[in-house]
Parts: C-alpha cells; structure tokens; sequence
C-alpha cells in the first residue's frame, strides 16, 4: 500500500504523542475502536479554564493511517473551543492526509476519539459541579 | 549488506544462479518441442524433459514415470482433487481436508462443493497440527479424497503424512498431499509414504515460476479425469507443450535440493534459531506453531499490543509476510492463525520470517535490532500496551466492535 507523504510524516514524527492522568483537571478522555479490528485509539484533551483546549495527546494501536489520523486530530484540536472542536469532520481529515477509501475507517475513528474526549471532560465537570 | 532483506523464502526464492544456467540454452538454442519425434530438435529436448523428470522423482523418491509436469502447484492440485473426484466420483462423493490448508486446495474444494461435492474442512490443534483422530471420525463410507498439506506455508509446521496416509490406503481413500513448501525442506520419500498424489512447486525451492508437477502413483495405480485437454501429453493427464526451460529449471533446482539439503538446512537452522533468539528476548512475543514439528526456515511470531499493519510499515527494510491482510480492504486476519485459535489481535500482530540459502547471519542480526527498536517504538505509541503495563486486562474490557 502507497501511503501519502503526510501519513508517513506522521507515522514517522507522530505529534504529541504521551497520556495525560485521567483524574487530572481539565482531562477528558476518548477511547475508541477495538483491539479485535485492528484499531484502538486514545485521545486526550486538558481544557483551560476558558474553554479552551491546552494541550492534546494520543496513543494509538493501528495502522500507519490510523496513527497518522490520531496524531493530526491531537495537532488540531490544540488552541480549539469545545464547540471548534466537536465541528472537525473525518472528512477534512481525509482530505488533510490523502487517506485511500479502504483508510477512511481511520478518520471516522478519530473523529469519534475527538468526540468521546469532549463527552467524558463534559460527564466529569457536571459530576464535578 | 543490502537492503531490503529478503526474509520470505515461503513467498518464492530466487532461482539459483546455476539453475538459471541450466535453463538458458533451452530458450535460444535447444528450442525444439519436446513432443517432436521426427527430428533432433525434439528429440534433445525430449531428453532434457526426461533428464528433469528423473531428478524431481529422485528428490522424492518415486518413479520418473509417476511425475507429470503443471505450471505449478496451484495446477497440480486442481488437477489432483477435480481429477481424482471426479474420476471417482460414482463410488461417493465426499472429500475431507483441513482448514489450515492453502488457498489452492480451498478454493478447489469450493468449487467441488458448488458442483455437489460435501466436503469437511478439519479444524487443527492449537500447534497447527492435525488431530488424526478427529481425521478417523470424519472418515465415511463414502469419502474419495483426502487432502492435507505436507508442511503449512504460514506457521512450517509438518503434518504427520506417514500415519495419515496409513489411514486412507486401508480405506481405499486417495489421499493427496500438497508439497509446495516441502521439498528441500524435509525428506520427501514417496517410497515409503502411502500417499497417492502429491503437488510441487519449483519456485519455492530455487527453481523458476511458472513450473511445478504433480505425483500419480502406478502401484497402487490412481486414476484421474484429465483438466486440460488438447494434444494428449504427460499421458493425457495435462495436455500443452512442455515448456522445456522450465522444466530443466525445476530439474536443476530438485538435484541440487537433493545433494545440498542437508548442509543448507543446518546452516539455515542456525540462522533461524538466532533471530527466534533475538525475538522472544523481547516481551509479550508470541511463537505460531509447534516449534519442534517445523521446517527449518519458519519463524511465525505474533507480536501482542502492536498492530500487523503499522509494523510491515515500520520494517519496510525487510521483506517478510504479515498474518493480517488489513493491507487489503479486507481487514480480515489470517485463517490460518485464527484456526490455531489465536485471538484477532494476535493473528493481526503476527510476522512470518522465512529464511533461506542467501540469508547471511549479518542480515539476520539487523533484523533483530529493528524488530527489537521498532516494536519498542510502536508499544511507547499503544494504548493497549499502557493498559498492559498497568495491569489491565486487554480481554477484559468490553470494546463496541467497529
């Protein structure tokens, strides 16, 4: 398989890759896809006191697009609001790396990752206050 | 040392320089067809054919006269199991073999199924070895044709030909075995096997593409229904002009299999050995098949909490199998992994290294450092292995299937 110059870029020099303490303040994290289908991944936001997001990691069990989709989300998201952030489409994420359709299943996970960290930041603030 | 490093002997091997040699002149300057009788062109390279046919039949110890030339083994196996089902076809019509098996003889029992053939597909142990037991069982009265390959192309392992043979030959079942992987590998004695049909490939044993033959044994004789039909060669079993290159190719490569086979697996062995070494100092390494009952050039090994794909990638500097097809859009892991009963995470993770005569220690040793630097890289990358080293159970944890 020919994979894109961005792809390898990240596969090579993934960003931000590491995990926050999941009781940290501020931490949401997402958790998605299953070891049985061959992708996990783990995205990680720590939200500011303003709403927006400081800093941003991930790990990622998966193919070299899958590890290329959770590193470019994790760059992206940096410096987003919540709401900036729940906007991000699999699609830009396609159009972003040049994924083949048989890689598309990547940037729907991450999207999903990116959606699942907003939902558990949002479930712990509320249980919180 | 060059890279790539070829590690995947069991895809196909270069032909032998001294094989290509012996090939040559029958391109340019002994072109006759064999099958003329009237002049010298054809009687040279008839004798060629014959020189070939002796060599292969003396690697495996048979009788030239039982040796009939394909294009390969994918061809000799169709023609083992369509010919011999359907030749036998009014005495039943139920044919056995194992799930295990390459895609050669599956697609081919497929077939037979959709032409009205039952077929039972045998699962194996968790050592990839077939339960001769559980073979017996599915014995029936009306059973023609078992199939069973000599050593799997996947995991090396060996199956027990000898005793699975036994049981067909008091049934009166022909039993075919599929050799692909195995000459050069172990010895193959058809004098002493029972078996009745047996499939070759030249490639797979420093021979060229394109060529491979079949066994049918005369005494006791089995018979075949022919599934290529034309000029009446390799005594109406295959008609097509013998394609005589390839043919000295194959001879070449079986004779020199034979005289050098015991040297060559000793130091192949050694290498194989060293980089298994090398490999299971690492953690959470998995071995694929029974480690003793194995040729000596396998090595399949599933490495847990890293995906099969991101590996090949990150190995690009050595040539070797993945066991996970993700690579197509199938996503699907490797059957024959699955049947040992490995976990899809396993079977996704897993390498197949193969090694072979042009394999140098030196390359077996950067081999190791990669792996061991590269799997280090994509475990810092993988969740499951934070789980891991936090002492959570992967299993455990209920993950919504995607």
């Amino acid at each position: 398989m020919a994979y894109s110059d961005k792809v390898l870029d990240h596969y090579e020099n993934p960003r931000n890759v590491g995990s926050f303490a999941k009781s940290e303040a501020g931490v949401g994290t997402g958790m998605v896809g299953a070891p049985a289908c061959g992708d996990v991944m783990k995205l990680q936001i720590k939200v500011g006191p303003d709403g927006v997001i400081e800093d941003a990691k991930f790990k990622t069990y998966g193919c070299g697009s899958a590890i290329a989709s959770s590193s470019l989300a994790t760059e992206w998201v940096k410096g987003m609001t919540l709401d900036q952030d729940m906007a991000i489409k699999n699609t830009q994420i396609v159009e972003e790396l040049n994924l083949p359709p048989v890689k598309i299943h990547c940037s729907v996970l991450a999207e999903d990752a990116i959606k699942s960290a907003i939902a558990d930041y949002k479930a712990k603030r509320q249980k919180g206050a | 040392m060059r890279l790539p490093i070829y590690l995947d002997y069991s895809a196909t091997t270069p032909v032998d320089p001294r094989v290509a040699q012996k090939m040559i002149p029958y391109l340019t300057e002994h072109f006759g067809n064999p099958a003329s009788r009237s002049h010298a062109f054809g009687w040279e390279t008839e004798a060629a054919v014959e020189e070939a046919r002796r060599e292969v039949a003396a690697l495996v110890h048979c009788d030239p006269k039982e040796i009939v030339w394909t294009s390969g083994a994918t061809e000799a196996i169709n023609l083992a199991l369509k010919g011999a089902a359907h030749f036998y076809r009014e005495k039943g019509k139920h044919l056995v073999t194992v799930k295990t098996e390459h895609k050669a003889t599956l697609d081919t029992m497929r077939e037979l199924e959709r032409e009205g053939f039952a077929v039972t597909y045998l699962d194996v142990a968790p050592d990839g070895l077939l339960d001769l037991a559980r073979l017996e069982a599915a014995l029936r009265p009306d059973t023609t044709v078992v199939s069973v390959m000599y050593v799997n192309n996947e995991i090396g392992v060996i199956q027990d030909v000898a005793a699975i043979g036994d049981m067909c030959r008091t049934r009166g079942i022909v039993f075919h075995v599929d050799s692909a992987q195995a000459t050069g590998k172990i010895d193959v004695d058809l004098s002493k096997l029972k078996v009745d049909l047996m499939s070759f490939s030249a490639h797979k044993t420093y021979g060229p593409k394109g060529i491979g033959a079949l066994f049918v044994r005369r005494k006791p004789r089995v018979r075949l229904e022919a599934q290529m039909h034309g000029g009446g060669h390799e005594r109406g079993m295959r008609s097509g002009t013998l394609a005589t290159h390839q043919i000295a190719g194959m001879g070449e490569a079986f004779r020199l299999a034979r005289l050098e086979m015991d040297a060559d697996n000793a130091r192949i062995r050694k290498l194989r050995d060293r980089l298994w070494e090398g490999l299971s100092s690492i953690e959470e390494v998995y071995l694929n098949g029974d480690i003793e009952r194995r040729v000596p050039h396998n090595l399949n090994v599933s490495f847990n909490f890293v995906e099969g794909e991101s590996l090949i990638m990150a190995i690009k500097d050595i040539a070797v199998s993945s066991g996970s097809a993700c690579t197509s859009a199938s996503l699907e892991p490797s059957y024959v992994l699955r049947a040992l009963g490995r976990s899809d995470e396993l079977a996704h993770s897993s390498i197949r290294f193969t090694v072979g005569r042009f394999t140098t220690e030196e390359e077996i040793d950067y081999t190791v450092a990669l792996v061991q630097r590269k799997i280090a890289k994509l475990r810092e990358l993988s969740p499951l292995w934070e789980m891991h080293q936090e002492g959570i159970d992967v299993n455990s944890i209920e993950w919504a299937a995607h």
